[in-house]
């Protein structure tokens, strides 16, 4: 099924003189209405005459996280505050995270968004669907209730944090689908099997998002579960889930170019390339109203396949993520980066000790642990003073990422530390297909 | 009396304990008390040894950390009662203890070495009761 074949199936020449029409219009506003974007373009010597139609797109500056920190939290806002309904957040590199401001509107083209995509999974207004991702700053829970609402379904808004009431309702209130991430389903699943209710569960849908995941990841749940399993992509700064998913052909995800132009550049020189080839992708939002992104990079490296799909959809599709440009880790569906762990131990006494993350995936649930060196300092011949150590480095953690990580207080030169640079991350997970 | 204590960090794992015993004995110094405590990650290794900032020293020479503490050393003579005697002072003065292990002394009776939370105050106890050589 295909929510808005009018839209979805346009013909390549119907879609980008859309884009470029949409794209002029979107310049226009930004140079006029925000004072950053207009002083950028004004640094590279354009002016919104320049830009006439999606050819001249790689002339626009981009945007990264930097400029995000720099207008933090609302120096973006194209609106007054007074149209702005929503806001949403995710973590940056640095502490201060990224904004996300909304309008009616984009609220309104965000439900449709992830409304295509849910009936791209299968899911219609006869499905009960429970919503697995987290509900609040995070895009997920709300992104992914919207697009269910939208279409008609039952939603059951579960929220993350009680495995056992989701398994418990998804056998009694007879659930058909779920959006949560790859590895929480697969834990889930686990949960079932564990307590002998596989084949009590209705369900024959998943939608899948919030980190990278492989297709032996689906094709276990598919298998462990009895359904199918959809990958679904979006981000904070874009709209967050609804940006793209993959139809039943799992060609890659059919991305929804009517609102987000999407590009590939390469990620060290910046150069736009062949879209074909792989990069790093580059979205610029069409019809955003609260805070359009003009060149957004999402450090996310794929390819896109203009091809027309088997689905009959003539949206492109984005590829298999191969992996970040950046040292971001996505744990849990929750964003990370070293420098934020880094900060937080700057707090704990004033300079930062050696540190390592080792990411693991055990029983499909990411573990983090984080091995603090134990530098004279925090040394003490008392085991009681090395827990409360330990202790308050957990709880800084857990304030500055929201995740409980585990620590572990090594011997001084006791992790690698290499000439320049130290390596801080150890990620054994296997996430991105090779 | 007051003396000092050789603390060492570890982790847990298979022979850390005789590296840290090979950096003694190479550098000729005398363990005469001993204890670990530990948890599932980690444990520390406390020592009373003869020269206490040798042992230092040639622990971080060795790249390994370690610490001086003052703990207390009381002598304990071989009979029943003695070491009971010594804690019920300091029980009944409301002093903490934090830690204890046995060492050796100088003669043959027994001593313990005692970490309390405050070491000044114990010290002044154990005198005024004459616990102390
Ligand atoms: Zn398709």
């Amino acid at each position: 099924m295909i929510w808005n074949e009018a839209k979805e199936c346009m013909s390549r020449d119907e879609i980008e003189s859309l884009q470029s029409a949409r794209l002029v219009k979107a310049v226009n506003r930004v140079y006029h209405n925000v004072e950053y974007y207009r002083k950028k373009m004004q640094a590279k010597g354009l002016e919104p005459g320049d830009i006439r139609g999606i050819e001249d797109l790689h002339k626009l500056p981009f945007t990264t996280y930097e400029d995000l920190n720099a207008t933090y939290p609302f120096g973006l806002a194209a609106v007054p505050k007074s149209e702005l309904v929503r806001l949403q957040a995710s973590s940056g590199t640095t502490g201060k995270p990224k904004i996300a401001v909304y309008t009616r509107r984009d609220i309104d083209i965000w439900s449709e968004c992830a409304a295509r995509c849910m009936t791209m999974a299968g899911i219609t207004r006869d499905d009960i669907i429970q919503v697995g991702y987290g509900y609040g700053l995070f895009t997920g829970g709300l992104g992914a209730h919207y697009g269910a609402e939208h279409i008609g379904a039952l939603v059951v808004p579960m929220s993350t944090g009680n495995t056992q009431k989701l398994v418990t309702m998804m056998v009694d209130c007879e659930v058909t689908a779920i959006a949560c991430t790859p590895s929480y389903l697969l834990h889930v699943a686990e949960t079932l099997r564990d307590q002998g209710l596989l084949d009590k569960i209705k369900l024959k849908v998943a939608l899948c998002g919030a980190e990278p995941w492989t297709d032996n990841m689906r094709s276990q749940m598919e298998e462990l579960l009895n359904i199918k399993a959809f990958d679904i992509y979006g981000l904070t700064e874009i709209c967050g889930p609804g940006v793209a998913t993959d139809c039943e052909y799992h060609k890659g995800l059919h991305i929804w170019e009517d609102h987000f132009l999407p590009e590939i550049i390469d990620p060290v020189t910046g150069e736009q390339i062949d879209s074909s080839e792989y990069g790093e992708l580059v979205i610029t939002t069409l019809t955003k109203e609260g805070m359009p992104l003009l060149r957004y990079r999402t450090k996310d490296l794929t390819s896109i396949d203009k091809t027309p799909c088997e689905c009959g959809r003539t949206m492109a599709r984005i590829q298999r993520f191969k992996g970040r440009s950046d040292d971001m880790l996505i744990i849990r569906g929750v964003n990370v980066f070293p420098s934020q762990v880094e900060a937080a131990l700057l707090t704990i006494d004033g300079t930062t000790p050696h540190y390592m993350m080792v990411v693991d995936r055990k029983d499909n649930e990411d573990t983090l642990e984080v091995q603090v060196e134990v530098e004279e300092r925090f040394f003490s011949d008392e085991i009681k003073e090395l827990e409360a150590l330990s202790n308050k480095i957990k709880a800084t953690l857990k304030t500055a990422i929201g995740l409980n990580a585990k620590i572990k207080l090594v011997e001084p030169n006791g992790l690698v530390h290499s000439e320049g640079k130290t390596k801080h991350v150890t990620d054994n997970r296997k996430l991105y297909e090779k | 009396m007051l003396a000092k204590q050789v603390t060492v960090f570890i982790e847990n794992r298979e022979g850390r304990l005789c590296e840290v015993l090979e950096i003694l004995k190479e550098n000729d110094i005398n363990v005469v008390g001993a204890s670990i405590a530990d948890t599932s990650d980690f444990g520390l290794f406390r020592m009373i040894v003869n020269e206490p900032q040798k042992a230092c020293d040639a622990l971080k020479a060795g790249g390994i950390m370690s610490k001086l503490t003052d703990i207390i050393s009381v002598v304990v003579p071989h009979k029943a009662g003695s070491l009971e005697k010594v804690l019920k002072v300091i029980n009944e003065a409301g002093i903490n203890i934090e830690y204890m292990y046995g060492m050796s002394s100088q003669n043959s009776d027994a001593a313990i070495a005692i970490k309390t939370e405050d070491l000044e105050a114990t010290q002044a106890l154990l005198e005024k009761h004459k616990l102390t050589e």
